[in-house]
């Protein structure tokens, strides 16, 4: 396990910060109380839990600087917190530190649709940005799967993904730029309005930095026309490397989906089981793939991925006659992770991305792996841009189950770095994926990251012990582990 | 296929030994751009050759000395490109067209260079080589250094190797032709702007109009109905990414000026040419630099000194104070002697 070890701030330090807090901020802005505090003790990882030794909720910026600089004061560290949605425990608060949440910083500040972007403090919620502009005929791209609930704050702190990404983008490229303040809370403003700002690209090493450079205290995104069209396309396929062949000739054909996402059968069933969105259960695999664009265009599309699908080997290839369809389409491959949940007492969640080409290579390794650890594994994956979630099942009731699960996911890792890919695509690596950025990177990189937190944090009291493990750490190992019953919002698809 | 990963690190260790400043050179295409910089020079342009390029995955990885044109010619052959088309302005490398970050006509639509950039291969100024980022679309593993190389102008570190993302070549491209004062082409760009058509250029000088769809067949010939104006047959794109234009053929100084899409005009004496939308402006102009700048930053953007200045001026938008004090410690991070590039991209750095 990754959890930091428990310190607690000596009683009368703990005291005379929380009195500090207390003359800054109005009263209902700090929480000391432990009964207070237990809603803030983990974020979507919830296998990891630490009450903080205080949580705050400032309202305004001049409050925020107040409590870094009493922080800064107190040698105190700061774990910045959003919607806490996120998977690799980047929020979990530390037993000597201030939790800073900034959920209320809610308020979309402008919609400006002649320059079509959006001003927003960093507690809006990622849909609530495109429900704003719809208006305008207008949507933020990025779509994490926890949209409904996730901070577009820690979108920026993730560097969130999701369905769309192949074609649109993460969150990096689709922040114009961000106020930001410092551990001493100087107010820094990155990027802006105009494109390709002065100086270094600062906006981009803090997006995904997970709290460990600076606060996000406003962000400006840019906002896209809504495609006149979307349509969607099911093909099913008697072998997931025919699935995975078919992903490559769409590409090669010169065609860029919207989104293209992959399920492996137990994934099939266990979402048509759930949701029921007539997928065919028989299949070893399934592609959907996703078009946008004018009507023209997707009326063009279609046909060529179409007969795409088909030479490639679909035993089936649908179209989704109606909205209604479509959404169904989408609600098992959404609804994947809560499916899985049901036929499985606990599952540990990878997050790994590889090249596509060795797609083939590494599912029917993780295959024969599932063989030899003994445990089953249903697979779905974001296909177009190669990033796996491969599913373990596992009960953690049975003895070492969880330990030969944590040893499975280790393997996983360990093969989509060895093919040249990467441990996280985009749930992140806070505590939860420490070890394994020590198969990834080596210790000149990971002093080399250190030395960039230090330019930007040199008290290191901003998120220490997160995302970058120390060269110490990097004997020390562990995994994600989710209990079905232990998911912090167990509502929320996960994709 | 030239490999000077090791003479390169051993020049590095030597120059921060005898604490002796290094001018990185690519190609020596872009010597005109950012500000002059003393040291010995560090030639990266014979560390070349494409390590990797597999046209279904959408990556290439290259050596930082390899030609833009050869990468360029193999993307072709597989129907590929690189979607910011970035200026060569002559012998371009790939490691120079990362370090000065500059994009083509097609950048507001589908990213710029630090956009694409996936993974770099890189000499700190330890002399230790450093791999970031990767081959994969999706990485969220440690800092980005990898776009933190686009446009810092060699001052962090010598680029070795870099991934960039490709993307299919459009099926089919088409410009079309306006006739419209200034203020019906801001108009009438904006409008579109707020449609989802295919565009992937726009261009307006001297009372001419010019825009780009980009994209499949029918979906551009659908866009070219809603837009309209007459078909244009020669390739404007090439002549303004690269600055062949008569526009910019001028010893007069030529700014560059990146503004909110939507901001009114300059409106400062001389010459201007749009492009992206309305978001970059040229402006060849004897305006004052101070009084450029201040209208400039008026407007919410900032004005590079790109062409006719004497190298030692302020180039880029000058910074708030503690700003620059922020990138003052991220170049010492990785760059604690100072060698690269002293004062190319600003004095303080």
């Amino acid at each position: 396990m990754n959890a930091p070890a428990e310190v607690l701030l000596p009683p009368e330090q703990r005291r005379a910060l929380v009195a500090d807090l207390r003359a800054v901020l109005p009263s209902h802005c700090v929480l000391a109380e432990t009964e207070e505090l237990h809603p803030y003790e983990c974020d979507g990882l919830s296998a990891y839990k630490q009450l903080p030794a205080v949580a705050v909720l400032p309202e305004t910026i001049e409050q925020v600087q107040a409590v870094l600089r009493i922080c800064r004061s107190h040698n105190v560290p700061v774990v910045p917190r959003g919607a806490g949605t996120g998977l690799s425990g980047g929020a979990l608060p530390l037993s000597n530190g201030v939790l800073l949440g900034l959920a209320r910083f809610n308020r979309i500040l402008e919609i400006d649709p002649d320059n079509r972007m959006a001003r927003v403090q960093p507690g809006v919620r990622n849909l609530a940005i495109s429900e704003a502009a719809a208006v305008h005929g207008l949507y933020y791209a990025p779509d994490p799967s926890s949209q409904i609930a996730c901070s577009i704050g820690g979108n920026v702190a993730e560097n969130s993904g999701g369905v769309h990404c192949l074609k649109y983008g993460l969150t990096v490229h689709n922040v114009l730029g961000i106020k930001m303040l410092t551990m001493d809370g100087e107010l820094l403003e990155l990027g802006g309005a105009g494109l390709d700002s002065p100086g270094y690209d600062l906006l981009a090493l803090m997006t995904g930095s997970e709290g460990l450079l600076g606060i996000v205290i406003e962000v400006t995104v840019r906002l896209l026309p809504k495609p006149e069209r979307t349509q969607v396309l099911l093909a099913a396929y008697d072998s997931v490397e025919k699935a995975g062949e078919a992903v490559a000739a769409i590409i090669a054909a010169g065609i860029i989906p919207a989104g293209l996402e992959m399920m492996d059968n137990p994934s099939i069933r266990a979402a048509e089981d759930f949701v029921h969105a007539g997928y065919p259960v028989d299949a070893e695999a399934i592609l959907l793939c996703e078009l946008d664009g004018t009507n023209a265009e997707v009326s063009e599309e279609i046909m060529r991925v179409r007969s795409l699908l088909i030479e490639s080997g679909a035993t089936e290839v649908r179209t989704a006659t109606d909205e209604a369809q479509r959404q169904r389409f989408w609600a098992g491959r959404k609804g994947a992770f809560p499916a899985v949940g049901r036929i499985s007492p606990d599952y540990y969640c990878m997050d790994g991305t590889i090249p596509r080409k060795h797609l083939g290579r590494v599912l029917k390794r993780i295959d024969e792996l599932s063989d030899e650890y003994g445990l089953k594994v249903a697979n779905v994956f974001h296909a177009g841009d190669g990033n796996l979630h491969p599913l373990i099942l596992f009960d953690a009731n049975r003895e070492g189950e969880l330990h030969q699960a944590e040893a499975f996911g280790t393997a996983i890792l360990d093969l989509c770095v060895s093919v040249g890919g990467t441990v996280t695509g985009e749930h992140g690596i806070g505590i939860e994926k420490l070890a394994p950025m020590c198969s990834q990177f080596g210790a000149a990189e990971l002093t080399q990251f250190h030395a960039i937190k230090a330019a930007f944090d040199p008290a290191g009291l901003l998120n220490p012990g997160k995302a970058v493990p120390t060269l110490h750490r990097c004997a020390e190992f562990g995994r994600m582990h989710v209990h079905a019953g232990e998911l912090k919002f167990p509502d929320l698809p996960r994709f | 296929m030239v490999d000077l990963e090791h003479e390169l690190a051993a020049r590095v260790r030597q120059a921060g030994a005898d604490k002796t400043p290094l001018c990185i050179r690519g190609g020596g295409s872009k010597a005109f751009y950012g500000r002059a910089s003393q040291g010995e020079v560090l030639d990266v342009a014979g560390h070349t050759g494409v390590v990797s390029y597999e046209p279904t995955e959408l990556v290439i990885t290259a050596r930082a000395g390899t030609p833009l044109t050869e990468i360029e010619a193999l993307l072709a052959d597989k129907g590929q490109v690189l979607p910011f088309e970035p200026p060569h302005f002559g012998n371009a490398t790939l490691g120079g067209m990362l370090a000065a970050g500059l994009s083509g006509p097609r950048r507001p639509w589908t990213g710029a260079v630090r956009d694409a950039v996936l993974g770099v291969k890189i000499i700190n100024g330890r002399g230790e080589v450093l791999s970031f980022g990767g081959q994969v679309m999706k990485n969220v593993a440690g800092y980005d250094v990898p776009r933190l190389m686009a446009g810092s102008m060699g001052t962090l570190a010598v680029i070795l190797e870099a991934s960039v993302k490709v993307l299919p070549r459009p099926a089919s491209a088409l410009t079309l032709v306006h006739e419209f004062d200034s203020e019906t082409a801001a108009r009438r760009l904006l409008g579109w702007a707020r449609q989802a058509l295919p565009l992937s250029g726009s261009l307006y000088h001297d009372g001419r109009l010019w825009l780009r769809l980009c994209g499949a067949e029918q979906g551009v010939a659908a866009a070219s109905e809603v837009i309209g104006g007459e078909e244009e047959p020669a390739d404007v794109w090439t002549a303004v990414r690269e600055q062949t234009l008569p526009f910019f053929t001028t010893p007069r100084p030529l700014w560059r000026v990146s503004l909110p899409a939507a901001a009114p005009e300059l409106a400062l004496p001389g010459e201007t040419l749009i492009e992206w939308g309305g978001a970059l402006r040229w402006l060849v102009s004897d305006a004052a630099p101070e009084t450029v700048r201040a209208r400039v930053q008026a407007l919410g953007g900032h004005a590079t000194w790109f062409r006719g200045h004497d190298g030692k001026a302020p180039v880029f938008q000058p910074l708030p104070v503690p700003l620059m004090s922020l990138h003052r410690a991220v170049k010492q991070s990785l760059d604690p002697h100072g060698l690269f590039n002293p004062g190319r991209l600003y004095p303080e750095l």
